[in-house]
């Protein structure tokens, strides 16, 4: 990264309409820097010219040169304009930033994803790594919770990574009509179906944070250990480096630190009110 | 005779049933019985009277509320190995929700208006089902309260 703080221009090579407020862009460099290499796990910062600046989890596959893919929820005023943004309009980007997902430790582990909602999207590329290196892990499951049936994200990938028969991929919601045959409930209802050793596995969660507290305790009752589970935190992150503070947990930076953590890392101070 | 003792084999298996008194559990399955429901079958309806508590075997059921003016809604959904029907267990035994099989189920019913007799006149055993319901009914209510959170809305909607 030449420098940090300097925007590279980037062009939208296709917007892809997710859900009724979460859109995909796919970005490609266009200035000197005609490559980008990130590692599951990490964000950039997006500028959209004239509006702000927002972090955002990379969505896509770190194995895919030359392009990078971002799945944007509109949620706020940029984010919301972001929404309008067409192919060839161009952004700026910052990064990659921040820590991983610890891909290389859990080689040889049992793999368990929990998430939900918009969380699925920085773990996609977790995921990507994961098929793409299947021999290297043992175990994999993949348990993702929605509001309901139509905020599915990704729907057509989860039913393609379910039809593996070397993955076990459940998926439940909050509430739905009788036209759903799924899973309706808590995310966390679906961890003793989710077939894989809690003695024996690396847990990767994403999501609300009230949703990944009750999946630790949830992962704990089925063996797994604090040091063995890894969440992404969110907070406002401004600067992506560390200088600015907007983003302080606790003594860490998010946006510098994590936004991975290990658990029994950060646990002291994941449940004080007000961090 | 045999039956039962097959069911008290099947029982003698299940995590909820798995510690209890060997004899205690004999009067459970001797009010015990399998029975089978087809896809979009109802176990019972919202209203009803609770005489019954079920273990699901093989299958998923759907505990549904129906909505005057919208479509009946999902609340929560039952898979294999799971209880439900807690009803039985709390005055005035009325049932709460609809239970709607999703696909084939192969249930275990206990019959509750025989099991409340002799908690009647055997509190042990009635402590036994408190102690094994009361974990059951807490689960749910911790669920139903996450789910009211909406913790995966839009903040700005």
């Amino acid at each position: 990264m030449a420098d940090p703080m300097t925007p590279e221009p980037f062009r939208i090579e296709r917007v892809s309409r997710e859900l009724a407020d979460t859109f995909t862009l796919d970005l490609v460099p266009v200035g000197d820097k005609r490559d980008f290499d990130f590692q599951p796990g990490q964000f950039n910062m997006l500028y959209h010219f004239g509006v702000g600046e927002v972090p955002i989890s990379i969505s896509g596959d770190a194995g895919t040169k030359g392009r990078v893919t971002h799945t944007v929820r509109a949620v706020g005023t940029v984010t919301e304009s972001m929404a309008d943004l067409k192919k060839g309009d161009m952004v700026g980007v910052r990064g990659p930033f921040g820590s991983t997902w610890p891909m290389e430790l859990a080689e040889g582990h049992d793999v368990v994803i929990v998430t939900g909602g918009i969380g699925l999207a920085p773990l996609r590329p977790a995921i990507y790594h994961v098929l793409a290196n299947r021999g290297k892990y043992g175990r994999v499951a993949i348990l993702y919770g929605a509001r309901t049936p139509s905020d599915i994200l990704y729907r057509e990938e989860l039913e393609a990574w379910s039809a593996r028969l070397d993955v076990s991929v459940e998926a439940t919601v909050d509430t739905a009509g009788t036209d759903w045959t799924g899973n309706v409930g808590v995310v966390t209802k679906l961890l003793p179906r989710g077939n894989f050793d809690g003695r024996d596995a690396v847990a990767l969660v994403c999501g609300p944070e009230v949703m990944m507290r009750f999946t630790v305790h949830a992962l704990n009752d089925q063996g797994v250990t604090n040091d063995c589970i890894f969440v992404s935190m969110e907070r406002n992150m401004k600067c992506a480096v560390g200088f600015c503070g907007h983003c302080q947990f606790g003594s860490r930076f998010v946006c510098k630190d994590g936004p991975v953590f290990r658990f029994d890392q950060i646990e002291d101070i994941f449940r004080v009110k007000g961090i | 005779m045999a039956q039962a003792e097959g069911l008290d084999k099947l029982l003698s298996e299940h995590p909820f049933f798995r510690d209890m008194d060997t004899k205690v559990r004999g009067i459970v399955a001797g009010c015990a019985k399998n029975e089978v429901f087809e896809a979009g079958q109802y176990v019972f309806n919202e209203g009803g009277q609770a005489d019954k508590f079920y273990i699901l075997r093989h299958g998923s059921i759907a505990i549904e509320v129906d909505v005057p003016s919208r479509e009946p809604l999902i609340l929560e959904t039952v898979n294999d190995g799971e209880i439900f029907g807690w009803s039985w267990i709390v005055p005035p035994y009325r049932r709460t929700f609809d239970a709607r099989t999703l696909e084939l189920c192969r249930i275990v019913s206990l019959d509750a208006k025989c099991l409340r007799g002799k908690m009647e006149k055997d509190h042990s055993l009635g402590y036994e089902f408190y102690k094994r319901f009361i974990p059951v009914m807490a689960e749910r209510l911790g669920a139903a309260r996450l789910q009211l959170l909406d913790l995966y809305g839009n903040p700005r909607a």
